[in-house]
């Protein structure tokens, strides 16, 4: 029997907490992507930047304009969440690949608490840009008929996000793992080619859906 | 027939039949958006980007349906 891929198995437990698996990989990554950035970031020049620099540069140039572009509005103040975001996401999907480990996002419970971060995000940012009644007003937009129809979309977006993230790099996961059991060591390896690119593809959508949800609680873009 | 065979069943019939409409729908998404960049190859970053979102929205519908197959295999109410 497979085990179900809706729980998370338990590694550990401290007193009535338990410690899964997806909790446990997400600390690694947690841990190795703020070591990476610190170390990485140690030596910044402005003239003569090096290599790691110069990579650093693109990654985070190319963030901010597709950001920017999503939104049509200065990325600035999204970038670190949505950067986080992203960056996060990329590592995370593609650590199922890595012998031994298993992608926290596979687990619900992981894509459900980043789609929460989202969905959050979202209403705090909203009513940052355009203050308490001026959000909260727009939910009756265009007719107060539509209100729990908006507040409906609200949350059904941040559950299909959540359920897209899980679904894909679930299944994916899931079919090498019966490709494995079934055909043997080496079959598998072109549905893992694929499964790197759809993990980084995930990300992005992740990312960028979180953009435009951001962007119209903002009043950058139309409400999505 | 019992339970476990019935929930077999229904999910993979969930997962096939879902899969037929997202399937036919992200061909025409995807047709639509060769043809648009074709006409204007300037226009390809807006276009992908603008293709990858309306893909990921489709491609929900079918994942819906993976889901249920799963909760119908995994964490079936009934059984």
């Amino acid at each position: 029997m497979i085990e179900s891929p809706l729980s998370a198995p338990i590694v550990f437990a401290l007193g009535p907490v338990t410690i899964t698996l997806p909790v446990l990989t997400t600390w690694g990554l947690m841990a190795v992507l703020t070591l990476g950035s610190a170390l990485a970031t140690r030596r910044l020049r402005v003239v003569e930047p090096g290599r790691v620099q110069t990579a650093l540069e693109l990654v985070v140039q190319t963030l901010n304009r597709q950001i920017g572009e999503t939104m049509q509005a200065d990325p600035a103040p999204f970038l670190p969440l949505l950067g986080t975001l992203f960056l996060y996401l990329a590592t995370a999907n593609l650590t199922g690949l890595v012998p031994g480990l298993k992608s926290p996002t596979a687990f619900l419970e992981t894509a459900g608490a980043l789609a929460l971060v989202v969905l959050l995000a979202t209403q705090a940012l909203g009513v940052r840009a355009r203050g308490l009644w001026g959000y909260l007003k727009g939910f009756a937009q265009p007719t107060p008929l539509l209100l729990p129809l908006n507040i409906l979309a609200e949350l059904t977006r941040a559950f299909s996000l959540s359920v897209r993230l899980f679904g894909n790099v679930m299944s994916g996961e899931f079919v090498i793992g019966i490709v494995l059991s079934l055909a043997g060591l080496f079959v598998p390896v072109p549905l893992m080619a694929l499964e790197l690119l759809l993990g980084l593809v995930q990300a992005y959508i992740f990312t960028i859906l979180a953009a435009v949800f951001i962007g119209g609680a903002v009043g950058s873009i139309e409400r999505g | 027939m019992d339970i476990h065979a019935i929930s077999i069943l229904c999910a993979t019939i969930a997962v096939s039949v879902g899969a037929i409409g997202p399937a036919l729908a992200e061909g025409r998404a995807v047709a639509a958006a060769m043809e648009a960049i074709a006409r204007q190859p300037e226009a390809a970053n807006t276009l992908s980007r603008t293709l990858f979102v309306g893909l990921a929205m489709i491609e929900t519908m079918a994942i819906y349906c993976l889901v249920i197959a799963l909760l119908l295999l995994f964490a079936n109410p009934f059984v």
